[in-house]
């Protein structure tokens, strides 16, 4: 036990070392490879990591204007901090290669700044761990399914830069239970992982239907699916597509749990940046909504190049065939279209990690284009 | 040593030259360099949260509700309460599994120790295998060992196993008839309360007439006579209530009745287990370290085997039990905050929620290691008071 703390005590000064000089040297991700590899104080080095990344701040320097981006550019690679397996959102593939929504969501950030969607390090992170890694500067983004809230935007010195999933908080029950609402679990047991808006707004809304439960709150994401697949509890809640995510690939056979009907929150996921670099913050932002944008223009992967010669003055501005637009943001003009190709525009990322046909199979729903009945709206690009 | 003033260097009553005069002033130097120090960090601390617009401070203690559920509780708690709130219970949480898993670690180590020594070879060899076994496991598998064997053996509440119609034991945990909120159970505890002073105070009076008149009171019995008798007292003059409520399945779960987690039962459990290996060895050691002459010559002067190890053998051990005994009341309590690999709600799994909703992670780390700090040094206190109440006393 000594010694893997103070192996991890070492690792991480070698990695604030690094990240204080410019952040520059090394991918993050090596930092964070020493903290999480290796054995039984996996639970202690979080906590650990946690308390040295409070420490950090003690000594850190700020970020000033335009110093995220800067410390990025110099380094070569964009650091993306994403959930730590969950299907369709950030889990690596057979070969290792991370993929889902909010992975793609920071290869089109690469693509724009870099015009190379490989241009990135993935750094895994429990809920725990997120927002203490992002503040720290161990991560430049958070794209890790994190509901938007007031608190959180205001008051951990971290900013959402828009929404690229409109979700909702379910409940997964097994079908031998033959509960068919969300209004029959009075006196359930429930499965919750901690430090998530979802533990709030579960016991929000059972005290609002004068509903009782009892909260089964364990720290790792793991950890507490198995305590649900072992019965350790009769309802599993998260955000459906997290829900749907874990009945498609964890259940030992999906048929056996149901997803029930009612939603009981808004969690609007997105990623999030530090606050100080309002030029990085304004990229993020509007990479998204380039690749919102260019689902409703047409503007696919496959066809991006072609609709360069579009008359369109909308596809030229976004594809920068019209000028102007990346040097606004600090980029080449074809930032866009660097994105678009490397990943597809919000319809073809979506189908491709959750929509029908994947093993998630969720619809669109809320996150269908605003003229195709769903809310996902983008700005104009000019 | 000689003093010899040398050329050229200043004379010796220079203060220089004053031992104390330099001793003093290094002393102020170390603490004026500690005190730079750590006003430094926490200036720079601040000044970074600031700039970093991070939310500082401790107000968010009382002035915002915690807003999460915790599933067990010593005192009242719902979601509406104050973030202040939820750590105290997490603290009591803390406290509870560690003060019964120090008195459980205490008996069953014990036990085990003596067993050690046994003249008995299967006994001698059964505990042996049990403190190699599990003394050098890490105390966090077998808390999830535990909790694995309670969630994923027992079955559910629908088919939990049945004991006199009142007891059920499923993966919801444990859930035993309680008695119902009386006046006569709480004056039942005051009597047991009571019977503590009690039966020091009548211990003192026969050791005094067994001074007197060599006459020896059987004191065991007598004891055991008082804590029942005063407990029965208050439960009669509170009415004698006998209502009971027993657990009965609702829905999903048990109703009514008292009930213990699985998550606190393989806390318990796994603590209790890993400390009292310790616990052994360390009584083991101390019987040893008394030499046989002692039981040489209280057998010479007629003592039975019992009368020998309570009053010749344990008393002396019991000087080089207490000081390792104490390193490890504080090692279950330290111990007990890998509680959140399990789910129990601790005082850190409290302190983790909290700061993962405020996301003042400065603040709770600090506030968990100061109260984890403070528990430690309480229990070493009590244990050195104890210590040196044990002394050899040399006239």
């Amino acid at each position: 036990m000594a010694h893997d703390l103070h192996r991890i005590a070492d690792a991480w000064h070698l990695c604030y070392a690094r990240i204080k000089v410019g952040r520059s040297n090394k991918p993050a991700a090596t930092c964070n490879r020493d903290f999480s590899e290796g054995s039984t104080s996996m639970k202690h080095s979080k906590l650990i990591a946690a308390a040295l990344a409070a420490v950090g701040a003690m000594s850190g320097s700020t970020a000033f204007a335009g110093a995220d981006l800067d410390a990025i550019k110099a380094r070569g690679n964009l650091i993306c901090g994403v959930n730590t397996g969950l299907a369709g959102f950030s889990i690596p593939d057979s070969q290792g290669e991370w993929t889902g929504l909010d992975v793609d969501v920071c290869r089109a950030v690469a693509a724009a700044i870099f015009g190379d969607a490989n241009a990135v390090s993935f750094v895994p992170l429990s809920a725990q761990q997120r927002f203490t890694a992002l503040q720290s500067g161990e991560v430049d983004i958070l794209s890790r399914n994190t509901t938007w809230t007031l608190t959180r935007d205001v008051s951990l010195g971290i900013v959402f830069t828009g929404v690229t999933y409109y979700d909702g908080q379910g409940f997964m029950v097994p079908a031998e239970l033959g509960v068919s609402s969300a209004r029959e679990l009075d006196g359930a047991t429930v499965c919750v992982q901690s430090g998530t808006t979802t533990e709030l707004n579960l016991a929000d809304w059972f005290r609002g239907q004068g509903m009782t439960f009892e909260p089964v709150v364990i720290e790792s994401f793991d950890e507490s699916k198995t305590a649900f697949f072992n019965g350790r509890c009769d309802v599993y809640t998260t955000d459906a597509s997290g829900l749907a995510s874990i009945r498609a690939i964890d259940a030992p056979n999906p048929d056996d749990y149901v997803i029930l009907p009612e939603l009981i929150s808004k969690e609007p996921l997105g990623p999030a940046v530090r606050q100080g670099d309002p030029q990085f913050f304004n990229i993020v932002k509007w990479v998204v909504f380039a690749l919102i944008e260019a689902e409703e223009y047409g503007v696919t992967s496959q066809n991006v190049d072609e609709m360069k010669g579009s008359d369109n003055p909308n596809i030229q501005r976004l594809l920068g065939t019209a000028p102007g637009m990346g040097e606004l943001l600090g980029l080449p003009d074809d930032w866009a279209a660097r994105a678009i190709a490397a990943v597809g525009n919000y319809g073809e990322i979506f189908d491709r990690n959750v929509g029908p046909g994947t093993p998630l199979n969720l619809q669109r729903g809320l996150n269908a284009l605003w003229k195709d009945g769903g809310i996902m709206y983008a700005p104009p690009i000019r | 040593m000689t003093d010899v003033t040398r050329p050229g260097r200043p004379a010796a009553g220079s203060l220089l030259y004053n031992r104390t005069a330099r001793a003093i002033v290094y002393q102020v130097v170390l603490i004026a360099t500690v005190i730079a120090v750590g006003w430094w960090l926490v200036d720079n601390t601040l000044t970074n949260l600031r700039q970093q617009d991070i939310a500082t401070g401790f107000g968010f203690l009382t002035n915002r509700q915690a807003g999460f559920a915790i599933s067990e509780s010593v005192i009242p708690y719902n979601e509406t309460d104050t973030y202040l709130r939820a750590f105290i219970v997490g603290l009591l949480n803390t406290i509870k599994v560690a003060l019964l898993g120090i008195v459980l670690a205490t008996l069953l180590g014990t036990v085990i120790g003596i067993a050690r020594l046994s003249p008995n070879w299967l006994l001698r060899k059964l505990s042996t295998a049990y403190i190699e076994t599990i003394r050098n496991i890490p105390v966090l598998l077998q808390l999830i060992f535990w909790y694995t064997i309670l969630t994923e053996t027992l079955p559910r509440p629908q088919q939990a196993l049945q004991a006199f119609d009142s007891v059920f034991l499923s993966n919801r945990g444990l859930f035993l008839p309680a008695p119902v909120d009386a006046l006569g159970w709480w004056l039942a505890l005051l009597g047991l309360l009571l019977s503590i002073p009690a039966v020091i105070w009548f211990r003192r009076v026969a050791r005094a007439h067994q001074d007197r008149t060599g006459e020896a009171w059987p004191t065991g019995l007598i004891s055991v006579g008082i804590v029942v008798g005063l407990g029965v007292l208050g439960w009669l003059a509170g009415g004698a209530p006998a209502a009971f409520t027993s657990p009965e399945l609702q829905g999903f779960n048990f109703r009514g009745g008292a009930r213990v987690s699985p998550e606190f039962l393989a806390l318990l459990i796994g603590l209790t287990l890993y400390t009292a290996a310790f616990i052994a060895e360390i009584v083991r050691s101390g019987i040893l370290a008394v030499s046989h002459g002692q039981t040489e010559a209280a057998m010479a002067l007629g003592f039975g085997r019992g009368l020998t190890l309570r009053l010749i053998i344990l008393p002396q051990a019991l000087r080089v039990i207490v000081p390792p005994m104490t390193s490890q009341y504080l090692n279950l309590t330290k111990n007990s905050s890998l509680a959140i690999a399990i789910g129990y709600p601790d005082l850190v799994s409290t302190m983790n929620t909290s700061l993962n909703q405020t996301g003042q992670a400065i603040e709770c780390i600090a506030i968990a290691m100061s109260v984890y700090l403070a528990v430690s040094l309480g229990i070493s206190l009590f244990m050195n008071w104890y210590n040196a109440r044990i002394a050899l006393r040399e006239r």
